[in-house]
């Protein structure tokens, strides 16, 4: 019966194809046939947009506001004063947490005056001398995980002082330091919300959808409308980038609470609220530290983006290292980025599993063992500074503050090993560049764009329905026709050949890599581990390496995307193939099924669903690079995106542009979704 | 020891008129119109009315007793709505219409303060899966219930570390509940649901996930803390032997009705139901029943013998003294006094001749 419906399935893809290809060469290439390209019937809503929202924010309900220059009440929108408070709170707690860090006087002004601070001179908070933040990390890490945390942490630590970097790491810092538990905070907030009422639940669902599939570009334009420009505005688009994923994983977590855990939290007399606090959450504290590690590789990924609307540190220097491209230097940033990334991923990770002794009986030096140790490392610290000074006299203090790009660099190494490879590689790479573009890459672009809308439609739709029945196939129809009806439908084509390319090529070696590695344990784990190193490093990392080989090209962006998207392809299926269960295994053996007989007949069918899911995130990674890919010169989506950005009335495009990427995004996972969960029944997986 | 708890509930029943738990005529029904239903019903369910607008019935019009240190096995295959009834009686799932009274008192009508403070000082509970919280050591999941009440960290956890020692893990209370076996989860499952000194204690399938062996264990281990503790006890279990090994009074369930409610011996004896019978068949009566069970008239007494059997013995244990005797046994209750009289051959035709209706009648007449 099975194997009837599949063959029935195959004919019906055959069937599709061919109307389709009828359909593309009947249908004439004219700017009024209807068939051809649809009407920009949306053309206006980015306009529309832009003046609501500036209605929004300078007009709607006006609110007396006390204004200390001129001495008087003023006008002011509602939304401008709230979005103010909302900027100044955030600004703050990032001026602090930096100043503690590497000194300053804003926090003194924001209790004082400016007046006060340029009349007294002492009136400077002073950094801490980098040796102290370094030992009290890893005091930290020791005391939170022992050991190799602690040798992790100081080599981090110690490599970002000496390589120069230490303020604008220490600018990152801070700005993830306020962001990460921001999202934290507000992720389990809805989370909880959405536990507790269905309505907000299903209400929540499809944003977040939208939110998990819109380029990372697209929540900076609005921010910037709403909340300006500078380091409050990142944090503030980091946080909202960020919490989806968090929401998600809660709400993952308190539904996956067995009802007996909860049953046994209520007959031990707790409330509602020690039942959330005390009982669910810590009982789902799995899935929410998968979460908190999102958000964190998520605020890393934004600190680099959320340069582009002013937020300083590691990232504004790696946009500009890039810009004037300085591998090298490049390179070194990266690095900073992504130590910081696996530093804070398992600090985190340890204060969370951290338990507690009752009946130690300390005395009170023990008791506050750690404590006292970072007093003593303060103590040290500042001892060493001074000590410092007297040795290093008029140059730089290295045991206080290594300022910005004055430490070691191995910048002309690495550019020499560019140079390197430019003269001796040169030849080979621009042909190899040269080839793909012109004999691959060009051909492909044309077709799909000239892909008449109406054949485009059947082809989606049809797919749809032969995998999903009639709501599918509306659902992605919807989906396209919102596409279609904007001015950049041709934009679009360009994104999704892109991502159809990354995807097609990641797709082939992520599994074959999957499969080959899923072979042997040892081989299993070493992949898995790989893959989890790959995904802390922000997606813009990739950009690095490929522009040092290949220059600013197209071949560059596809090259990104397929590194970028390969990983979730790896990883789910040696997940898939690894979870196939051992006694079918055995039974494969005992029928006396060889190597490949049983990787095509037993492993191949069972972990296909898992497989189809991480195709499915393949495809989400490699939009996503396609639009970061924007930053080195495309012209698809995301170059618009980008334009948008240095838009003063860009928000109605940016957001539109946003959506176009985020639908293509999420028509494919409808598709993939639901046909990996009919696979998943039908093999009695799900 | 089934007799000795078994003797308890008997004074019980005498001394103390108030029943701890009382169910009357409780009913809890599933489906998406039951509301609707309900509010047309006025009060009184046409069971057949129901079932045809597509109501399932997970409890169906269960009313019974529990009294001061008795235990109440719940008895029922999948399916059967033990489990539901006694989410019934601790609240955790709301009652479609009947009435339940915890000491007196109408536990329906409790608003959820009220509820949260009888469960923090009355009700224990044990559950089938342990349900212990991950994230907490042994010695902190049992201090939960008293740290959610309020009681100080010093005192909860002095407490809880009594508890340890009373289920047998000392030295075990820093592990983490993934570190222990099925066995010793459930342990700390106890002494977390003992941990406030509750009068009701209720089980739900407590054993069931554990190994035949460890199950054994652990049964003995219960009747142990009883034994020490003198709870009142609401037991739910699809082990038939479980239940006549550790019961006082067994209710039988079947498709939410309660088939039978009766001493273990009584349920042999006499299977009210096919159903109720078909368990019956393959008990070893043996074990199961006491001399007093099956002991008749003392009117023959002048030709006792010299042997004399207590009344709450268990068959197995007198068996091979009774059948050497030549002429019946006198059975006597704990002030020494005759009751009874047991002859051997009565004996074998009480413990072998089960599926002969023939025999029915003098089962009956021995039963009482």
């Amino acid at each position: 019966m099975n194997n009837i419906s599949r063959h029935l399935q195959l004919t019906q893809f055959a069937a599709l194809l061919v109307v389709f290809f009828i359909l593309c060469f009947a249908i004439d290439p004219s700017e009024n046939n209807i068939l051809w390209r649809l009407p920009a019937f949306l053309a206006a809503v980015p306009e529309m947009l832009n003046s609501s929202v500036e209605y929004a924010m300078f007009e709607w309900m006006p609110i007396q506001t006390y204004n200390p220059e001129i001495e008087d009440y003023e006008d002011s929108a509602l939304l401008i004063e709230v979005t103010r408070s909302i900027s100044r709170a955030v600004l703050f707690g990032i001026e602090l947490i930096r100043e503690i860090l590497v000194g300053g006087q804003k926090t003194i002004v924001a209790f004082t005056s400016w007046d006060f601070v340029s009349e007294n001179e002492w009136a400077v908070w002073p950094a801490l001398p980098w040796t102290v933040v370094a030992g009290v990390a890893i005091i930290l890490g020791y005391a939170l995980s022992g050991r190799w945390l602690a040798i992790l942490v100081g080599c981090a630590t110690t490599y970002i002082a000496v390589f120069g970097q230490w303020e604008p790491a220490m600018e990152t810092l801070s700005f993830v330091l306020v962001a990460a538990p921001a999202s934290v905070l507000l992720g389990v907030f809805l989370a909880i919300l959405a536990f507790k009422f269905r309505v907000f639940e299903s209400a929540l669902m499809p944003l977040l959808n939208v939110a998990q599939t819109m380029p990372h570009f697209s929540y900076l334009v609005p921010v910037t409308v709403f909340f300006g420009v500078g380091d409050h505005a990142g944090a503030i688009a980091t946080i909202i980038f960020a919490t989806p994923p968090m929401i998600r994983l809660t709400l993952l977590g308190l539904k996956g609470v067995s009802p007996e855990v909860l049953e046994a939290g209520m007959m031990n007399g707790c409330n509602k609220l020690q039942l959330m606090f005390k009982v669910l959450i810590p009982t789902a504290r799995h899935d929410i530290l998968v979460g908190v590690n999102q958000v964190i590789m998520q605020c890393l990924a934004m600190a680099v983006i959320a340069s582009f609307i002013g937020a300083k540190g590691l990232g504004f220097n790696l946009l500009l290292a890039l810009n004037q491209l300085r591998i090298g230097q490049a390179l070194e940033l990266g690095i900073c980025i992504v130590l910081i990334a696996v530093v804070l991923d398992k600090l985190s990770l340890g204060w969370a599993n951290k338990q507690i002794d009752y009946f130690a009986d300390l005395s009170f030096s023990q008791r506050n063992k750690y404590p006292l140790m970072m007093a003593a490392i303060l103590v040290l610290g500042v001892l060493l500074a001074s000590i410092g000074s007297l040795i290093f006299k008029n140059e730089i203090n290295y045991f206080y503050l290594i300022p910005h790009n004055q430490g070691i660099t191995t910048e002309n190494f690495w550019q020499s090993g560019v140079d390197w490879m430019v003269e001796n590689w040169y030849a080979s790479l621009q042909a190899f560049n040269k080839g793909l573009i012109i004999n691959l890459l060009v051909p492909m672009k044309n077709a799909y764009l000239s892909m008449p809308v109406a054949a485009t439609f059947v082809l989606v739709m049809g797919i749809g329905y032969i995998v999903g029945g009639l709501r599918s196939a509306l659902v992605v129809g919807g989906l396209l026709l919102f596409i279609a009806s904007t001015e950049w439908w041709d934009r679009a084509l360009i994104t999704a050949y892109m991502a159809t390319f990354g995807v097609l090529v990641s797709v082939v070696i992520g599994t074959v890599t999957g499969s080959l590695c899923a072979q042997n344990s040892f081989a299993t784990r070493a992949i898995l581990l790989l893959c989890d190193t790959f995904q802390t490093f922000p997606s813009f990392i990739y950009l690095i390496p490929v522009i040092m080989l290949f220059g600013v090209t197209d071949t560059s962006v596809l090259i990104a995307v397929v590194i970028y998207a390969t990983i979730p392809a790896i990883r789910y299926t040696v997940e898939g193939l690894s979870n196939v269960p051992q006694s079918l295994q055995d039974a494969g053996t005992m029928s006396g099924v060889s190597r490949i007989q049983r990787w095509l007949q037993i492993e191949m069918p069972l972990a296909f669903p898992h497989i189809m899911l991480g195709i499915n995130q393949t495809v989400v990674f490699a939009l996503f690079m396609v639009i970061i890919g924007a930053m080195i010169g495309t012209d698809d989506l995301g170059q618009l995106i980008l334009k948008s950005l240095s838009d003063k009335h860009g928000i109605g495009n940016g957001l539109m542009l946003g959506l176009c990427v985020a639908f293509i995004g999420l028509a494919v996972d409808q598709i993939l979704r639901t046909w990996a969960h009919q696979r998943k029944q039908a093999l009695g997986l799900a | 020891m089934t007799n000795e708890t078994s003797n308890t509930s008997d004074t019980a029943h005498t001394d103390n008129d108030r029943p701890v738990i009382k169910c009357d005529s409780v009913f809890k029904i599933f489906g998406e119109n039951t509301t609707e239903l309900m509010q047309q019903a006025n009060g009184r369910i046409d069971v057949e009315a129901f079932k045809q607008a597509g109501c399932i019935f997970g409890v169906n019009n269960a009313s019974f007793e529990v009294h001061k240190d008795e235990m109440l096995i719940v008895m029922g295959l999948s399916g059967s709505g033990k489990s539901t009834l006694l989410r019934c009686i601790s609240k955790l799932t709301d009652t479609t219409a009947g009435n339940i009274y915890i000491d007196g008192e109408d536990l329906l009508a409790m608003n959820p303060k009220q509820l949260i403070e009888l469960r923090r000082n009355k009700m224990g509970m044990v559950f089938q899966s342990f349900a212990l919280l991950p994230h907490k050591t042994v010695l902190e999941n049992i201090a939960f219930p008293l740290q959610v009440k309020g009681t100080n960290t010093k005192d909860s956890m002095q407490r809880a570390m009594k508890m340890v020692e009373l289920v047998d893990l000392g030295g075990r209370e820093n592990y983490f509940p993934r570190q222990l076996s099925g066995g010793q989860q459930q342990r700390v499952g106890i002494a977390r649901s003992l941990a406030v000194e509750p009068d009701i204690w209720f089980l739900d399938e407590p054993f069931s996930a554990l190994d035949p062996l460890i199950r054994k264990e652990m049964q003995d281990e219960f009747l142990r803390l009883q034994e020490m503790l003198h709870k009142t006890i609401l037991f739910v279990t699809h082990d038939f032997d479980e239940a006549l090994r550790l019961a006082d009074r067994i209710a039988i369930m079947k498709d939410g009705v309660i088939e039978q409610c009766d001493t273990p011996a009584n349920i042999v004896l006499h299977p009210v139901t096919e159903y109720v019978a078909k368990f019956t068949n393959d008990v070893p009566r043996e074990k199961v029943l006491t001399c007093g069970n099956v002991m008749e008239d003392i009117a023959t007494a002048s030709d006792l013998s010299e042997l004399k059997v207590s009344r709450d013995a268990i068959i197995e244990t007198v068996a091979e003294a009774i059948l050497s005797e030549e002429k019946p046994v006198a059975v006597v209750d704990e002030n020494n006094e005759a009751v009874g009289s047991l002859h051997a051959s009565h004996v074998i035709h009480v413990l072998f001749s089960k599926d002969q209706p023939g025999t029915s009648q003098d089962l009956l007449r021995a039963g009482k």
